[in-house]
């Protein structure tokens, strides 16, 4: 009854066992280097990440060591740009930059965490829903659209009614003095205000909406007023964070290029009025990098691009650790 | 006579008012700044459908002054150059997220997190440098391929972050319920968290190509943009973003009109593809929900 190929039962059982074993060995081989080699391609991907990202910086760096030979420090103080006699400094484009860039988060850091303050305090549920999804709809939209909207619907506005309106109320002051133009620092900044402002707006509803209902309770039983809670006690705990949130939009405004360069006007002068054309650092690197003619001016620009990401980096930087630190 | 202490627990009416005058404003803003959105995109429909035409979608930008021509080669050429930089950020960057998430208790994974925090924020025209100085001029010229690498490297932060969030919001219990049952951190990864992640990830991954298909800045010494066909990822690329800008800034009506129309298109694909992210979202979190799939 046992044929000659199985053996008796028990020789059966036993080969069957160590088969048994025998695959689960294999299988259990299978899954360690299979778990070995996931993590060695995770390292690999991260070592790849710090790489493409030390990159960034090494090239930049290298790409700029002409133009950090030949100016120096000097590079940022002196304002001649001057591609015909090699003569580059940077200062009109960081005065461009910062001006138009601080202007931006003033206005969209005043407007954009009352906003959020409304979504988040004084809305009704549905309303608030509506309008936060409309405010984050704005920052989908592609820098070139906010830019080709500034040049032909903004600047006109600014040219023909804004800018008259702030001559004649506060033509004393210097900064809206002189010539009135469609393309100037005030269209740049205008724009850029409402580029950024989605995020501040955005970062202030959450942060409000995480604070603990019994701090609204306690303000409320004290006898403050739905406002005064908010002020007196939501917005004192939540000040890091909306600090935070103003950072990551002014390293936003800061690095914005193509809006700005079609609606600021490009002349690499410094004017006190905020009526006339002013120029940035990211608008000159988009408009003069293909038509740099020689290895200076690359490097010049390339340098432009240097301080760009130091500057982006370490305002970026601090707000997201501001984010990090102070927000639960 | 009024009791005294209801008169003590009223509100002065200055209080009052100045509160809701607050209020007030707080409200202007916000529905200020929601009829912006109203306003652009108004503008860009009015002007935008004007321009549009089967043969503005698909015929070859012409000289100016003659009639007719569009941005077909730059649809063509955005749509070949996203796909490429989502080919090159999405494994590595999901990955990255999936070491930063899972070994979250390392200080390595730390540093990944924050530096993909700060790095989202990198100026796009620095990375468009970046790709010049490293795979256009050694090469010797513009390339669709060196634009994908840029908006690659502009994409690698959002998906590691994406993922990194997805992942993070898997449950404990999840985690720690495999791993009882004696599975590796690899089988734990792949058979729980990722199957428990997948709608983060895949919403994270269409936000990412939304946020990058509208970039321009990067384009502009990369791609550099192209009259005719091109579908050679080493040649010089026509693409829709740089096309609206010359358009744009061109002193031509005609073109104005075309940028327009450029415009319209581009919205309506970074918008296409947000309300995606988020219906993704909804679709495959229920399916995962009710048990008959993934």
């Amino acid at each position: 009854m046992s044929d000659p190929e199985s053996g008796p039962a028990s020789v059966q059982a036993s080969a069957l066992r160590s088969n048994r074993r025998l695959a689960a060995g294999l299988a259990e081989r299978r899954e360690r280097v299979a778990a070995r080699l996931f993590t060695a391609v995770l390292y690999g991907c991260c070592m790849l990440f710090l790489l493409v990202m030390g990159g960034l910086a090494v090239e930049l760096l290298w790409g700029s060591r002409l133009s950090l030979a030949a100016f120096g420090p000097g590079f940022l103080w002196s304002t001649e740009w001057n591609p015909v006699r090699g003569r580059f400094g940077a200062a009109p484009f960081l005065y461009g930059t910062v001006v138009s860039s601080l202007i931006a988060l003033l206005l969209a850091g005043s407007v954009g965490i009352l906003a959020g303050v409304f979504l988040a305090e004084f809305a009704p549920r549905r309303l608030g829903a509506a309008l936060g999804t409309m405010i984050e709809l704005l920052a989908a939209i592609p820098s070139i659209v906010y830019g080709l909207w500034g040049l032909f619907v903004l600047a006109p506005v600014v040219s023909g009614w804004i800018g008259p309106a702030l001559q004649a109320a506060f033509g004393f002051l210097p900064i809206f003095r002189g010539p009135i133009y469609g393309v100037n620092m005030l269209t740049a900044a205008l724009v850029l205000a409402v580029m950024i402002v989605p995020t501040i707006t955005a970062i202030t509803r959450d942060l409000i909406k995480a604070t603990p209902m019994y701090y609204r309770e306690a303000a409320l039983a004290l006898g403050a007023t739905r406002w005064e809670s908010v002020a007196k006690v939501i917005l004192p705990t939540v000040r890091r964070g909306i600090f935070g949130a103003c950072m990551l939009a002014l390293g936003r405004a800061l690095g914005e290029t193509i809006a700005t360069t079609m609606v600021i006007g490009n002349r690499p002068v410094i004017s006190a009025s905020l009526l006339a054309p002013g120029y940035t650092v990211a608008s000159v690197i988009a408009n003069e990098f293909t038509e740099a003619t020689s290895a200076l001016y690359l490097s010049a620009l390339i340098e432009l691009g240097l301080i760009l990401l130091v500057t982006s980096l370490l305002v970026v930087g601090l707000g997201r650790l501001m984010l990090r630190l102070f927000v639960p | 006579m009024k009791p005294a202490v209801i008169r003590t627990l009223s509100v002065p009416a200055r209080r009052r008012l100045s509160s809701a005058l607050w209020a007030a404003a707080a409200m202007l803003c916000t529905f200020g700044v929601a009829l912006i959105l109203l306003l652009v995109i108004g503008y860009i429909l009015r002007e935008g459908f004007a321009a549009l035409s089967w043969s503005f979608l698909t015929h070859l930008p012409r000289p100016v002054g003659v009639p007719g021509g569009g941005v077909g080669n730059g649809l063509v050429g955005s749509g070949m150059t996203v796909a490429l930089a989502a080919l090159m950020a999405f494994p590595a960057g999901m990955l990255v997220g999936i070491y930063v998430a899972v070994y979250a208790y390392l200080s390595l994974a730390r540093l990944l997190s924050f530096l993909a925090d700060v790095l989202a924020g990198v100026p796009s025209i620095a990375i468009g440098i970046y790709a010049y100085t490293l795979l256009v001029a050694p090469f010797g010229g513009f390339s669709a391929l060196s634009a994908s690498f840029a908006l690659a490297v502009l994409m690698m932060p959002l998906v590691i972050r994406a993922t990194e969030g997805a992942v993070r919001a898997v449950p404990r219990e999840l985690r720690e319920a495999a791993t009882a049952l004696g599975a590796t951190d690899y089988r734990v990864t792949c058979k729980v968290l990722l199957v428990a992640a997948r709608p983060g990830i895949v919403t994270g991954l269409l936000l990412a190509l939304a946020r990058v298909t509208g970039e321009t800045a990067p384009l502009l010494f990369t791609a550099f943009g192209n009259q005719f066909w091109e579908f050679d990822p080493t040649k010089p690329m026509a693409e829709l973003p740089l096309q609206i800008f010359t358009y744009a800034i061109s002193p031509y009506r005609d073109w104005h009109r075309q940028a327009w129309g450029g415009a319209l298109i581009l919205v309506t694909a970074v918008f296409v593809l947000s309300v995606a992210a988020r219906l993704s979202f909804l679709l495959l979190r229920g399916r995962a929900a009710d048990g008959t799939g993934p």
